[in-house]
C-alpha cells in the first residue's frame, strides 16, 4: 500500500500495453508539449505588459498578440494530438485484456468456478477493465505531464522572483503530506468499493436467476431487502471515497489560492520597491492561472491512480490463479480409440474438505469395456457425479488413476479427452443459440441424418414444431423450454457428439413415464456399440445398462448384473427398489 | 415497431418520433429521481454559488492589487494592499472549505440517487412476470442492474458536481468580465457562436453511437454471464474455442463503438480549447489597444486575460460531463424501458385479505392460452376441496405445469378465474397469496449463503430449532450434518457442492418450513434417489396432512398418496378419480399404471 506497491503493481499491467506504449508515451510528450505552450503563454504577457506600461503602440502590440494566439493554437493542437495518441491504443488494450481475462476464466478448473461468483467475475470484466483504459490513456498521462508541468511552472515563478517562487514552494508543503497519506487511505477504502461492488452485481444475478423461487415463495420484498443493505455498505464506501476526495481537495484548491493571495501581498510590496516589474507581476498570476488546473487535477488523478491499482489487483487475481488442470508437456494420443474407461484405484477429496473427514472417494475400482454401459447407483451426496467428471478432467483425481484406452487421461490433451467423451449433466445447459448449434456442439461438422438421428434418439422431435425449427434460437439457459425438453436436448448433444464413451448424469430424471420409456428404447441401439457410464436413480434407466456398480462409502463395493445384485446386496436393494415396489403391489 | 417498454431494445436507428418519446421517458424517470432531494440540491448549489462567486472574485482583487493598492503602496501607504490581500486570502479559505463541504454533500445526494435507482429496478424486475424473464433473459436483466447502472454512477460522480461548479464559475466570471471590461465580453459573446456549433455537432454524433455502446456492451455480457454459469457444459463439449471467437468478436464490436465515442470527444475538446485560446487572445488585443489609447488600467487587462482563460478552464469539466451525460442518458434510456415494463401478473389495487386460509381451489370456466395465440388449456371447471391431495398425470405438454403455475399466479388466466377459498387469485395481494400458495419446482435453486439461510428463506426470521425440524421432516437433516459444516455449509455458486438431489432437498424443506395451506410440487423429486424420495414420501404424509397440495410427478409411485388422479392429454382432464378407482378401470391412467408396474422389476 506504499509508493512502491502501487508502482509495483501498476507496472504489472505493462506487459498488456506493450504495443501501446509508443504512443502513450507520445501522447505524454503532447500533453506536456501542450502545457508547455499555456505556460509560455504569460512570458509574452510579460513583454506586453512592459511595453504597455512604458507608452506601447499598436504596432509593438501586435506581433506579441500573434505569438500568444500561436502558442494558445498550438495548446490547442497538441491536446488533440494527445487524445489522437491515446486513444485508439487504450481501447485496444481494454480489450485485449478483456479477452485474456475471458481465455483464462475458461481454461480455469471448475473448481475455481464453484468458488468464484460469477458476479465477481462479471465486474472485473466490465468496469475494472475500463477503470485500467482510462487510467493507462489518461490518468498516467496526465499524472505525468501534469506533474512535470507543476515542477517546470515553479521554476517560472521562481524566475519572476525568488520570494514569490518560495512562497509557492512552502505553501505547497501540506500537499505533499495530505497526498501521501491520502493515497494510503484510499486505497483500502476503493478495494473495498470494488468489492463490494462485485458482490452487489452477484445479488442481482442470483436474484435473476433464482425468480422462479422468489416468486414462488413471494420473496422478492425479502430479497430486496438483502440486497438494500448490500447496496447501503457500498453508499457507505463511496461516501468514505468521496470524504477522502474531499478533504485533499481542500489542500489543491486552497493552497494555490493562499499562495496567490501571499504573492499578491508580496508582489505589489516589490513592484513599489522597484525589485520586480509591474509586467512580471501580471505574468507571474498569469502563471499561477495556467498552473491551477493541474494542480487541482492532481486530487482525481490521485483516486484514479488508486481506483486502477485495485482493479490491476482484481484482474490479477484471476489472472494468478493457478490452472492446476493443464494440458500435459508429453502429449499422448489415442491412436485407435475403443472406449475402454478404467477408474484405478480412484481418491478424490475437495481442496477444502476437513481435514478430518475421509475422501469422498477412496479407491474406486473399475472397468467399462469397449461397447459396455454400466448403471452408477448410490444414495444422494455419495460421489457419483464427482466420479462422472474425473473422467473429462472437470475435476482431478487426487489419487489414482483415469485411464482411457490404457491411457492415464492426465496424459491426453484436453481438447482430445474430451472429443472422446461426451456427457449430459443433470441440469441441462443450453447455449443462446440455434437447436442446431445446440445439439451439435460436440461435432459440429455432423450431417444433418447425424442430427436427425440424435434427435430420435433423445425423443426431442419436438424442435421441428418450434416456430422456425432447428434454427429456433433457445433463449439463454434454454429458458422458454421445459425442463424435460432441455434434459432431453442434453441428451440429443451428447449422442450427435458420436464419442467412444457417454457419461450420462441422471439423464432422464426430468422426463415423464411414456418419453423415458421411448428414450430408453431408442438409446439402447446407441449403448450396444457405445461405451457408457449411467448414473441413475430408477431402476428402468438401470436396465439400459449391461452392468451395475454400486457406489458405497468412496468404492465400488458391487458389480454386476442388475438382477444379480437384486438378489445378493441388501445395499443395492435399499437404493434401487424399495420403494417403487412397494408401491406397485 | 413500438418502443414500448424493451421492445425495439437493440435498435439504434431510431425515427425522430421514437427518439423523443424514449428522451421523455428518461427525463420522467430522472424527474422523478431528482424529486425526493430537490432540498439537498438547493442547499448544495448555494454553497457552491458562493464558493464559486468568492472564487471569481480572485482576478477583480489582483486588479484592485495593481490598479490600487500598488500605486498607494508606492505612496507609501500600505492599508489598500493589506484590505486587497486580506480579502482575497479569506475568500481562498472560504472557497475552499465550501467546495470541499460540496463534494462530500453532492456525492451523499448522488449515492442516495443511485441507491434509489438500484433499488427501483430490483424490486421492478423481480415484481414483472415469469413471462417477462423468459423472454428478456437473465443476461439483460443483469446487464440493466450493472453496466448501465455504472454510467450513471459515473456520471453522478464525476461529472454532476464538476458540470455545476463550471457552469457557476463560467457565469460569474462572464459578469466580472461584463463588469470591468465590456469590449473583451464583447468577444467572449462572439465565441459563443463557434461554440454552440461545435457543441451540437459533438451532440448529435455521440448520441446514435452511445446507443450503440449500450446494446454492444450488453451482447458483451450477455455472453459472458452465458459462459460462466455454463462453464461446466462449455468445458465438456469443447465450447472454449468457438467461445472465445464469438466473445472476441463482440469485444472488439464493443471496442470499436467505444472508440468512436471517445475519438469525437477527443475533437472535441482540442475545439473547445482553440476557441477559448483565440478568445483570449483577441481580449489580449482589444484591451491592450484599450491600454494605449488610456481607457483601461494594467490591472484591469490582467483581470480580463485572467478571466477570459478561466472562463474556458471549466469547459473540459464541462464536456466530460456532456460526455458521460450522453453515455448515462443511453443507459438511462434502457432502464426507464424495462421500468415501463408492467407485470402480466399485477398486484390488485383493492387486495381481499385472505385469512386463515383453507386451502379450497376452484377453477371456474378456466382457459389459457399463450400470447401468439397457442392454446395450452381450453376451458374448464375443477374444484379441489380443501386439504385434498391431487396427483397429476399425463405426458409432457400436457398442460401440468401450466395449470400448477395458474394456481400459484406465475400467469393469470386468460378467461375465467382461479379461486382460493372463494376469492380470485387477482385480487389476493401477493404477500398473501404466497403465504398460502407455495410452489416448489425440479428446477432448486440455491442462493449463495449456508444451507440454513436457503431454508430459511422459506420463513425468514425462522429459529435454528424450526429449520432443523424443517430439514428431519423431509429427511435432508442427515447429509446435511454431513456436509463441512453442517447447516452453515456455504452453499456456493449455483450449489456446486451440493448434488442435484440435495438440492431438491433443501428446497422441499425450503417449503416445508413456510407451511403454505396449498403446496404445489412440480416435479419437486425428480432427481432424488429412491431412499431419500422414500423418507420423503413419509416426511409428505405429515407435510400434506390438513393442506390441499398439487402434486405433479413422473414416477407413479407418488400417486400412491394422492386422494385424486387426474389425468391430463392435450390440456384437456381426461380422467378424475381416485387412484384406486382409475387402476380399476380400463382408461389411460390403468394402462400407464401397468406399464409402470412392468418396468419394475
Amino acid at each position: 500500500m506504499n509508493n512502491n506497491g502501487t508502482v509495483a503493481t501498476l507496472l504489472r499491467i505493462f506487459p498488456y500495453a506493450k504495443k501501446a506504449l509508443p504512443r502513450i508515451s507520445l501522447g505524454m510528450g503532447a500533453a506536456l508539449a501542450g502545457q508547455m505552450f499555456a505556460l509560455s503563454i504569460p512570458q509574452f504577457l510579460l513583454h506586453l505588459v512592459n511595453s504597455l506600461a512604458s507608452h506601447g503602440t499598436i504596432a509593438k502590440l501586435i506581433p506579441l498578440v500573434l505569438l500568444v494566439l500561436l502558442m494558445g493554437a498550438l495548446e490547442a493542437c497538441m491536446t488533440l494530438l494527445r487524445r489522437w495518441f491515446v486513444l485508439t491504443p487504450g481501447t485496444h488494450v481494454e480489450a485485449g485484456l478483456r479477452r485474456s481475462l475471458y481465455a483464462k476464466l475458461q481454461d480455469l478448473p471448475i473448481s475455481f468456478h464453484d468458488r468464484w461468483p460469477s458476479g465477481q467475475l462479471l465486474s472485473r470484466v466490465t468496469g475494472d477493465l475500463s477503470l485500467i483504459r482510462r487510467w493507462l490513456s489518461f490518468g498516467l498521462v496526465l499524472f505525468i505531464a501534469n506533474s512535470i508541468t507543476i515542477v517546470i511552472g515553479l521554476a517560472v515563478l521562481f524566475s519572476f522572483h525568488w520570494i514569490l517562487g518560495l512562497i509557492f514552494l512552502v505553501c505547497s508543503v501540506p500537499i505533499w503530506f495530505r497526498g501521501y497519506r491520502f493515497e494510503k487511505e484510499y486505497h483500502t477504502v476503493a478495494r473495498l468499493s470494488q468489492d463490494q461492488a462485485g458482490d452487489l452485481a452477484t445479488s442481482v444475478e442470483e436474484a435473476v436467476h433464482g425468480i422462479r423461487v422468489l416468486k414462488a415463495f413471494g420473496r422478492g420484498d425479502f430479497m430486496a431487502g438483502k440486497f438494500a443493505t448490500d447496496a447501503d455498505s457500498l453508499l457507505k464506501t463511496e461516501l468514505k471515497k468521496a470524504g477522502l476526495s474531499a478533504n485533499i481537495l481542500i489542500y489543491l484548491i486552497l493552497v494555490p489560492e493562499f499562495a496567490v493571495g501571499l504573492s499578491l501581498f508580496a508582489g505589489v510590496w516589490l513592484v513599489a520597491s522597484h525589485q520586480m516589474t509591474v509586467g512580471a507581476l501580471v505574468a507571474f498570476f498569469a502563471t499561477a492561472t495556467v498552473l491551477r488546473w493541474p494542480t487541482e487535477s492532481v486530487g482525481f488523478l490521485l483516486s484514479m491512480t488508486q481506483d486502477a491499482k485495485t482493479a490491476v489487483e482484481r484482474f490479477f487475481e484471476v489472472i494468478d490463479a493457478p490452472v492446476d488442470i493443464t494440458d500435459p508437456e508429453q502429449l499422448q494420443t489415442i491412436t485407435k480409440p475403443l472406449g475402454r474407461l478404467e477408474f484405478k484405484d480412484v481418491h478424490f477429496r475437495f481442496a477444502d474438505t476437513a481435514a478430518d473427514k475421509p475422501d469422498l472417494l477412496r479407491g474406486v475400482n473399475l472397468v467399462l469395456e469397449p461397447g459396455e454401459s454400466v448403471a452408477l447407483i448410490g444414495i444422494t451426496g455419495c460421489g457419483k457425479s464427482t466420479l462422472t467428471a474425473l473422467t473429462t478432467r472437470l475435476y482431478d483425481v487426487t489419487g489414482g488413476q483415469v485411464l482411457v484406452d490404457g491411457i492415464d487421461v492426465r496424459d491426453l490433451s484436453r481438447e482430445e479427452l474430451r472429443s472422446h467423451i461426451a456427457m449430459a449433466f443433470e441440469d441441462a445447459t443450453l447455449f443462446s443459440a440455434s437447436v442446431r448449434e445446440n445439439v451439435l456442439l460436440g461435432n459440429p461438422d455432423a450431417s444433418e441424418a447425424e442430427l436427425k438421428q440424435a434427435l430420435e434418439i433423445a425423443q426431442a422431435q419436438f424442435v421441428y414444431e418450434l416456430p422456425e425449427g432447428l434454427e429456433t434460437r433457445i433463449g439463454e439457459e434454454g429458458m422458454s423450454l421445459s425442463g424435460g425438453q432441455r434434459q432431453r436436448l442434453a441428451l440429443a448433444r451428447s449422442v450427435a457428439a458420436k464419442p467412444e464413451i457417454l457419461v450420462l448424469d441422471d439423464p432422464l430424471s426430468a422426463l415423464d413415464v411414456d418419453t423415458e420409456a421411448m428414450v430408453e428404447a431408442a438409446l439402447r441401439t446407441v449403448l450396444s456399440t457405445t461405451t457408457a457410464l449411467i448414473v441413475a436413480h430408477r431402476p428402468s434407466t438401470v436396465q439400459l445398462a449391461d452392468k451395475v456398480a454400486l457406489l458405497e462409502e468412496g468404492r465400488i463395493t458391487a458389480f454386476g448384473k442388475h438382477s444379480e445384485l437384486l438378489a445378493t446386496n441388501a445395499h443395492y436393494r435399499y437404493v434401487i427398489s424399495s420403494l417403487d415396489e412397494e408401491a406397485a403391489k | 415497431m413500438t418502443m414500448q417498454g424493451v421492445q425495439g431494445e437493440e435498435r439504434t436507428d431510431l425515427t425522430k418520433a421514437e427518439s423523443r418519446e424514449i428522451r421523455r421517458r428518461s427525463l420522467r424517470l430522472l424527474s422523478s429521481l431528482v424529486k425526493p432531494i430537490r432540498a439537498r440540491l438547493g442547499i448544495g448549489f448555494v454553497a457552491i454559488t458562493i464558493a464559486q462567486a468568492l472564487r471569481v472574485a480572485g482576478p477583480t482583487l489582483i486588479a484592485l492589487g495593481i490598479d490600487q493598492a500598488l500605486p498607494a503602496a508606492m505612496k507609501n501607504d500600505w492599508t489598500p494592499l493589506w484590505l486587497v490581500a486580506g480579502a482575497y486570502l479569506l475568500s481562498a479559505i472560504v472557497t475552499a472549505v465550501l467546495q470541499s463541504f460540496f463534494i462530500q454533500y453532492a456525492a451523499r445526494t448522488n449515492q442516495n440517487v443511485l441507491f434509489d435507482l438500484r433499488q427501483r429496478i430490483f424490486k421492478h424486475t423481480q415484481r414483472l412476470s415469469i413471462d417477462f424473464h423468459e423472454t428478456y433473459t437473465s443476461g439483460r436483466v443483469i446487464s440493466r442492474q450493472t453496466n448501465d447502472l455504472d454510467s450513471i454512477k459515473e456520471l453522478l460522480d464525476s461529472g454532476g458536481n464538476e458540470m455545476i461548479a463550471g457552469l457557476l464559475s463560467m457565469i460569474f466570471t462572464g459578469i466580472a468580465l461584463m463588469a470591468q471590461n465590456q469590449g473583451a465580453f464583447g468577444i467572449l459573446l462572439i465565441s459563443f457562436i463557434p461554440l454552440g456549433f461545435l457543441t451540437r455537432w459533438f451532440q448529435k454524433n455521440t448520441k446514435l453511437e452511445y446507443r450503440k455502446t449500450r446494446v454492444a456492451s450488453a451482447r458483451l455480457i450477455v455472453h459472458f454471464v452465458e459462459t460462466m454459469t455454463g462453464i461446466r457444459a462449455v468445458k465438456a463439449f469443447r465450447k472454449e474455442n468457438a467461445n472465445q471467437e464469438k466473445y472476441d468478436v463482440l469485444v472488439e464490436d464493443y471496442r470499436y463503438v467505444n472508440a468512436r465515442v471517445i475519438q469525437l470527444f477527443g475533437v472535441f475538446d482540442p475545439g473547445l480549447k482553440m476557441i477559448g485560446n483565440i478568445t483570449v487572445a483577441a481580449i489580449l488585443f482589444i484591451g491592450g489597444s484599450q491600454v494605449i489609447h488610456g481607457d483601461l488600467g494594467l490591472g484591469v487587462l490582467t483581470a480580463s486575460i485572467l478571466y477570459a482563460r478561466r472562463f474556458f478552464d471549466p469547459m473540459e469539466s464541462i464536456a466530460m460531463f456532456y460526455n458521460a451525460y450522453q453515455s448515462a442518458g443511453s443507459a438511462l434510456e434502457k432502464i426507464s424501458g424495462v421500468l415501463e415494463e408492467e407485470p402480466s401478473v399485477p398486484e390488485p389495487a383493492n387486495p381481499v385479505a385472505l385469512n386463515n386460509p383453507r386451502g379450497h381451489l376452484a377453477f371456474n370456466d378456466v382457459e389459457f392460452h399463450y400470447a401468439n395465440g397457442k392454446t395450452v388449456l381450453p376451458p374448464f371447471n375443477l374444484d379441489i376441496p380443501a386439504g385434498q391431495t391431487i396427483a397429476m398425470v399425463g405426458t409432457t405438454g400436457a398442460g401440468k405445469s401450466t395449470l400448477a403455475k395458474l394456481v400459484s399466479r406465475f400467469y393469470d388466466p386468460t378467461h375465467g378465474a382461479v379461486t382460493l377459498d372463494g376469492i380470485d387469485l387477482r385480487s389476493i395481494a401477493n404477500d398473501n397469496l404466497r403465504q398460502a400458495v407455495v410452489m416448489v419446482t425440479q428446477e432448486a435453486y440455491l442462493f449463495s449463503g449456508s444451507v440454513a439461510e436457503n431454508i430459511a428463506l422459506g420463513k425468514p426470521g425462522a429459529t435454528d430449532e424450526e429449520i432443523v425440524a424443517a430439514a428431519q421432516a423431509v429427511g435432508a437433516h442427515e447429509f446435511i450434518t454431513s456436509l463441512p459444516d453442517g447447516y452453515n455449509t456455504d452453499v456456493n455458486k449455483r450449489g456446486g457442492r451440493v448434488s442435484a438431489g440435495q438440492r431438491q432437498l433443501i428446497s422441499f424443506a425450503r417449503a416445508f418450513i413456510a407451511d403454505p395451506a396449498v403446496l404445489i410440487l412440480d416435479e419437486a423429486t425428480s432427481s432424488l434417489d429412491i431412499p431419500s424420495e422414500r423418507l420423503v414420501q413419509i416426511g409428505l404424509q405429515t407435510l400434506l396432512a390438513g393442506r390441499t397440495a398439487i402434486i405433479i410427478a413422473h414416477r407413479l409411485s407418488t400417486v400412491s398418496i394422492a386422494d385424486r388422479v387426474l389425468v391430463l392429454e392435450h390440456g384437456r382432464i381426461i380422467e378424475d378419480d381416485s387412484p384406486a378407482v382409475l387402476i380399476a378401470g380400463t382408461g389411460k391412467f390403468s394402462k400407464m399404471h401397468k406399464a409402470y408396474r412392468d418396468s419394475l422389476v
